[in-house]
């Protein structure tokens, strides 16, 4: 900086110093629920889950097959054309392990969690979910998985009823993606 | 494109949840200074050194001209109604027992002044232009927040 | 005159910045005063020859104060001005000069402020939190997220497709944080931290480690623009914005490849173009990279084509290394600042500082961080939202 400058202002406070009272502060918590629109799409992906199933839109212009699904596709900026139902059965595409919750908070028992490649969706569509079944140091990108779904009375029509991903085992489910 | 008509009797329609909040706000350099005055029982103003204006509540920069402001006054706990209202519902929505009353009372050489509850007075009573002082909360019970002035009341 | 046939050159004549802070006592106004009020200084002008003012600010969620920049507003000089807020998530810091850069440059106003803020320390108990609201409620935040996911796969993404190493990466957490010691507002400058303190830092989402990433922050950061016949009034070294560029991709990350910024390259492009420069490692003398991570540093150069994809590390085993090739003494000086991962991450004015930075390099006034390669050109480049959006400045001196 410019040696013209002499000094740059702030006041540091530590966290003990605020939550101690020496430094004055309003404490507030404003209250936010929402009820979102589930949507077109989301409203149908949500209740196919509840039945185990996973569903996807195709645009025909691009030929892609899109999971989440959605009513216009964003590339060719047109309605999409068909529902297309996608195996639970995937490629991890990337993955990773979390320490953290989501207030940053640590956790336990750490979640492997992964964006996996559908089998029917295109090459590159991926939806996050949570690993499992697995150790750690076996997650490989390009590792086959399979979803492992809660009892049907315990689903609810959201994603958490898909509890996880496991690797396939030996002789199970087709080789590859599309 | 057509929406569909729903097929499944139990599609999801919404999606509830929450989106928590928690917030700890520093006062700043010059809401310190404003509240800790509060408490004292004094309500203090910064004035600028260009333009003459004396704020409230105060801050450490003149809107106007953005100077450093550096110099604190004690203003009078007395002013004008500027302009108020009489609500009858509560933060919440639900019905008061008996209407309340807020004004803007604009402070004696102040630039600004502060939003407050009148008390002592009713509703019909109130007019713009109405002279009000503030009545402050014991000593033993300020805090240090905009409720250590209970209320602002008529002077004849 | 650009390539654009843009009708007016426009210059920045004046910056400003706070210290940066993991919490400040300050309000958001008042830190953005100081800012702001040492832009107008350092640029010889008081509020009232400023035309406009621009503000930017990231989410309300952070301070905890809805409409925020027009809560900012006197605090950034807005009072009776025509005002606007900007705002693209982590890419705002960089966007703020490129609002102010059309005001000037499309005839309207000549002398604009443009101030960038965030106080991320109101927000209890971290304001991770109140970013896990950019996830999709119904697919995403019912499974825990956490904002670090999102940057631990994409890093595994560029690790895996490049063959990049964990220790090569901690590289530039080292060059940046010990960078930072010679920045007067820093949070998090470490003149012996090493690599192997990197790797032995707490894991938080794997791969990412607690040194690898930047802080949140209190601060500000302000500059004021100008257009040419009064940029030469008011100074005889203006730093002319030759270029601005942005660029937006959708929020289906997960539908992305991850290891590569498509949109920071597009964003990169369009600035370039107006700029006239063709060959980036050649035509750029000094860079400052957004760094929110410190793999972030070598994901944004190779977006903004400084070198090919998977290339920015391909030297790089150690410290010396990263020196040699990225220092402020090096062959392409990246981040001489410190960047996010030194200075600290108060998510607009972060991208301001590399504004701020670049400016300070390109009038030699940069003291200890001064690069020596005798700069002409400079390019400062932020990103953010859902891994959504580049927005890159080119400047020459």
């Amino acid at each position: 900086m410019s040696a013209r400058i002499k000094e740059y202002r702030g006041t540091y406070v530590s966290r003990k110093d605020l939550e101690e009272g020496r430094v004055p502060a309003v404490r507030d918590k404003p209250e936010a629920r929402y009820a979102w629109a589930a949507g077109v799409a989301m409203g149908r992906f949500l209740a196919e889950l509840k039945e185990g199933r996973i569903i996807g839109r195709r645009c025909r212009r691009c030929g892609r097959v899109l999971v989440p699904p959605r009513m216009f596709c964003e590339w060719c900026f047109r309605p999409t054309d068909e529902w297309v139902y996608v195996r639970d059965t995937g490629t991890v595409l990337t993955y990773s392990i979390s320490h953290l919750g989501p207030a940053a908070e640590r956790i336990e028992e750490p979640i492997p969690i992964a964006v996996i490649q559908l089998d029917g969706a295109s090459p590159g569509v991926g939806m996050l979910h949570k690993l499992g079944e697995v150790k750690f140091e076996e997650i490989r990108i390009g590792m086959r998985v399979k979803a492992v779904w809660k009892p049907p009375e315990e689903r609810e029509g959201a994603i958490t009823d898909i509890l996880y991903f496991r690797p396939l085992k030996e002789g199970e489910g087709q080789e590859g993606g599309e | 494109m057509s929406t569909e008509r729903v097929r499944l009797p139990h599609e999801i329609r919404h999606w509830y949840g929450d989106m928590e909040a928690d917030y700890t706000y520093t006062l700043g350099i010059a809401g310190e200074r404003f509240f800790a005055g509060l408490k004292e029982g004094h309500i203090l103003g910064a004035k600028c050194p260009r333009c003459g204006a004396i704020w409230v509540p105060p801050s450490i920069y003149c809107p106007e001209c953005f100077e450093e402001l550096t110099e604190w006054v004690e203003l009078p706990d007395e002013g004008t109604v500027y302009t108020f209202t009489v609500t009858h519902l509560g933060p919440d929505g639900k019905p008061l027992e008996k209407p309340e009353v807020y004004a803007f009372i604009l402070l004696d050489g102040a630039t600004g002044g502060l939003l407050h509850k009148l008390g002592e007075v009713r509703p019909e009573e109130v007019y713009i232009g109405m002279r009000v002082k503030a009545v402050w909360a014991p000593p033993e019970e300020r805090k240090g927040a905009i409720t250590d002035i209970r209320y602002f009341r008529p002077v004849e | 005159m650009s390539a654009l046939g843009v009708k007016r050159k426009v210059a920045v004549v004046g910056a400003g910045i706070t210290l940066f802070r993991r919490r400040l006592k300050e309000t958001g106004r008042e830190l953005s005063f100081y800012a702001a009020k040492m832009a107008l200084d350092t640029a010889g002008i008081t509020l009232a020859d400023v035309d406009a003012v621009v503000c930017g600010t990231a989410p309300d969620a952070f301070d905890g104060v809805h409409m925020k920049g027009e809560y900012l507003l006197d605090g950034m000089g807005g009072h009776k001005k025509p005002f606007v807020r900007v705002y693209v998530g982590g890419g705002t810091g960089v966007f703020t000069p490129i609002a102010a850069w059309w005001h000037v440059a499309s005839g309207h106003f000549d002398i604009v402020l443009a101030v960038a803020e965030e106080k991320m320390s109101s927000c209890f108990p971290h304001p991770q939190k109140a970013f896990t609201t950019i996830f999709d409620p119904m697919l995403t935040r019912p499974l825990g997220a956490n904002l670090v996911w999102i940057f631990a796969l994409e890093m595994q993404r560029y690790m895996h497709v490049h063959g990049v190493k964990k220790e090569q990466i901690a590289t530039i957490a080292v060059k940046n944080k010990r960078n930072a010691v010679d920045h007067p507002c820093a949070q998090l400058a470490d003149p012996k931290i090493t690599v192997q303190d990197v790797l032995n830092s707490e894991v938080m989402v794997w791969p990412v480690q607690r040194l690898d990433i930047s802080p949140p922050s209190d601060g500000a950061a302000a500059i004021v623009l100008a257009a040419e016949h009064v940029a030469k009034r008011l100074t005889n070294d203006p730093v002319w914005i030759e270029g601005v560029g942005w660029c937006l991709d959708s929020t289906y990350w997960t539908n992305r490849d991850l290891y590569y910024p498509k949109y920071v390259e597009y964003a990169a492009r369009m600035a370039y173009k107006m700029a006239g420069i063709k060959n980036p490692p050649k035509e750029i003398d000094v860079a400052e990279p957004y760094d929110p991570f410190d793999y972030k540093e070598a994901h944004h150069a190779e977006g903004l084509m400084l070198v090919r994809k998977g290339e920015y590390l391909k030297d790089v085993k150690d410290e010396n290394d990263i020196f040699a090739k990225y220092g402020r003494d090096g062959d392409l000086p990246i981040c001489p600042s410190g960047g996010l991962l030194g200075v600290g991450n108060p998510i607009a004015a972060a991208g301001m500082m590399k504004i701020c930075e670049i400016f300070w390099q390109l009038r030699k006034e940069a003291g200890k961080r001064q690069v020596k390669n005798d700069p002409r050109t400079g390019v400062a480049q932020a990103w953010g939202d859902l891994m959504q959006v580049g927005t890159v400045v080119v400047m020459r001196a």
